[in-house]
């Protein structure tokens, strides 16, 4: 039983000043260090690489890494839009405050790391300064028994995201679109989205459900897991095979490891519709999560 | 892979001499340009007014870095290079124009660019992307920044660079343009592949 001692301070107030903290550090260190299944998986890439040039590119790759933790500076100058991936429990008692704390947490982080600023409007050009806007940071709501809060924060980065997309294929098409859509969406993106990458695909749902699912596939997702239904895992195998086959290579120099990973997802459709979102996270696959109890305790981990 | 130590400013002889797959790096002055400060350079040339930095002989940098005030100066926290590709609609005439030897950046460029490198001898070369820390650890100092109204991102950051590299030769000034040559090749096993996978019959 934690007790709150407060000057005038509330238990709500108490709680969004322990979010807020939890979301600073982990937008620090999503932004500094690499998670642990991401630095093993190029470190992989690295060691069975054939080519020279590509070779090359994954081990300034991995310097980077490490300076960066050395430093403790951000390992890209693109330190992204930055997302949070909720997982609120519906006794948590401090939901009132979580999405202030967050946008707070985004301001300060902005200045303490420091994080490059990245928002802009799109109708006027402006930019606040602070990594926050209208509907940003993105706040992705999910909710489930309990009284903690979990999240995590993914600073995605522009150079992949620009390379993302959507399409509707006939439904008639199937997973054969599926498969044509991954392999010329890799083609299209060729050495701009910093491969070696992880791919997220979205099948179903409407539009905007695919590509969120997408999203979360590609910079979510740990490396190394398994998808629970069998035939997705055996497609995500077999596009795995044949991306990297394509023989594009890190930084598109030609080589052995065009992506890390390949995750698909999916939500049931409608009958008219077949829609298919691509998303690319670069391999500087920034996450970081926390968790916050009721009673102010958190940790922070990757 | 040969590997070169270059100074600023680049003569054409050091250009010409160089291949796809070389390693360079470089010792010297760089200058940052992303898409506006491309297209101001052209429109500044067009009104015929001169630019507030010299580029003969003169490396261009893709690249928005994260930077910090101090007191007196900057200092450059995290510079890897940005997507090449959007440079493309304007690199051709500032090569051609400003006496520009070395363009860096990261995932390739088009075939105008590479045109405008074998004719007025310049190459193409990429820093690995997301290089961030490796690339700032080479900057020595920050020289000056000009057009800082474009924003941060976007200005023209003068950096002082020591062995700025490795820098891997994407195009060269003979007409070779490696990544684009390996997305050719890429593409070319697309029928087979979808063959494979049981899109096409």
């Amino acid at each position: 039983m934690v007790i709150f001692v407060s000057k005038g301070c509330s238990r709500l107030d108490y709680l969004a000043n322990i979010v807020e903290k939890a979301a600073i550090e982990a937008i620090t260190r999503a932004t500094i260090y690499l998670p642990p299944d991401v630095k093993e998986a190029l470190r992989k890439a690295y060691e069975s690489e054939v080519s020279e040039a590509s070779k090359s590119q994954l081990k300034a790759i991995l310097d980077n890494v490490k300076l960066a933790e050395e430093l403790r500076r951000p390992i890209c100058q693109d330190t992204g839009l930055i997302l949070f991936f909720t997982k609120v429990g519906y006794d948590f008692p401090g939901i009132k405050v979580i999405e202030k704390a967050f946008v707070n947490a985004v301001r300060k982080a902005t200045k303490e790391v420091p994080l490059r600023p990245n928002t802009v409007n799109p109708i006027t050009g402006k930019n606040p300064g602070d990594n926050t806007g209208r509907f940003v940071p993105y706040i992705h709501w999910e909710f489930t028994e309990g009284d903690s809060l979990e999240f995590t924060v993914v600073p995605k980065g522009g150079g992949s995201e620009a390379v993302g997309l959507l399409e509707f294929p006939p439904p008639g098409e199937g997973l054969r679109a599926v498969k044509r859509i991954v392999i010329d969406a890799v083609l299209k993106a060729g050495a701009k989205p910093c491969p070696p990458t992880i791919i997220g695909v979205g099948i179903g749902g409407g539009g905007d459900i695919a590509t969120i699912l997408a999203k979360k596939a590609a910079c979510v997702r740990k490396l190394g897991t398994k998808h629970p239904d069998p035939e997705i895992a055996k497609l995500e195998e077999e596009l795995y095979e044949a991306i990297n086959e394509l023989g594009i290579g890190a930084m598109g120099l030609g080589g052995k490891y065009t992506i890390l990973g390949i995750h698909i997802e999916y939500a049931h459709r409608h009958p008219a519709t077949y829609p298919v979102a691509v998303i690319f996270q670069c391999w500087a696959t920034r996450r970081a999560s926390a968790i916050v109890k009721a009673d102010g305790t958190y940790s922070v981990y990757q | 892979m040969p590997i070169y130590h270059l100074k600023t400013p680049l003569s054409e002889d050091d250009i010409r001499s160089l291949e796809v797959g070389d390693i360079v790096y470089i010792t010297g002055t760089i200058i940052t340009a992303r898409d506006a400060a491309h297209r101001r350079m052209l429109t500044y040339l067009k009104e015929g007014k001169p630019l507030p930095v010299d580029l003969r002989g003169g490396v261009i940098y893709h690249c928005g870095p994260v930077v910090r005030k101090t007191d007196e100066s900057w200092e450059v926290i995290a510079a890897g290079p940005t997507t090449s590709a959007r440079m493309e609609l304007y690199e051709a005439d500032v090569i051609k124009n400003f006496g520009v030897r070395m363009i860096v950046g990261k995932g390739g460029m088009g075939s105008k660019t590479a045109e405008a490198c074998k004719k007025y001898g310049a190459v193409y070369v990429i820093f690995t992307g997301g290089a961030a820390i490796l690339a700032a650890k080479a900057i020595k100092q920050v020289k000056g920044v000009e057009w800082i109204d474009l924003g941060i991102p976007e200005a023209l950051w003068i950096f002082d660079v020591e062995n700025f590299g490795p820098l891997l030769v994407a195009i060269d000034s003979k007409g070779k343009n490696l990544i684009s040559e390996v997305i050719e090749k890429a593409k070319a096993r697309r029928e087979e592949l979808l063959k494979r996978l049981g899109v096409l019959s």
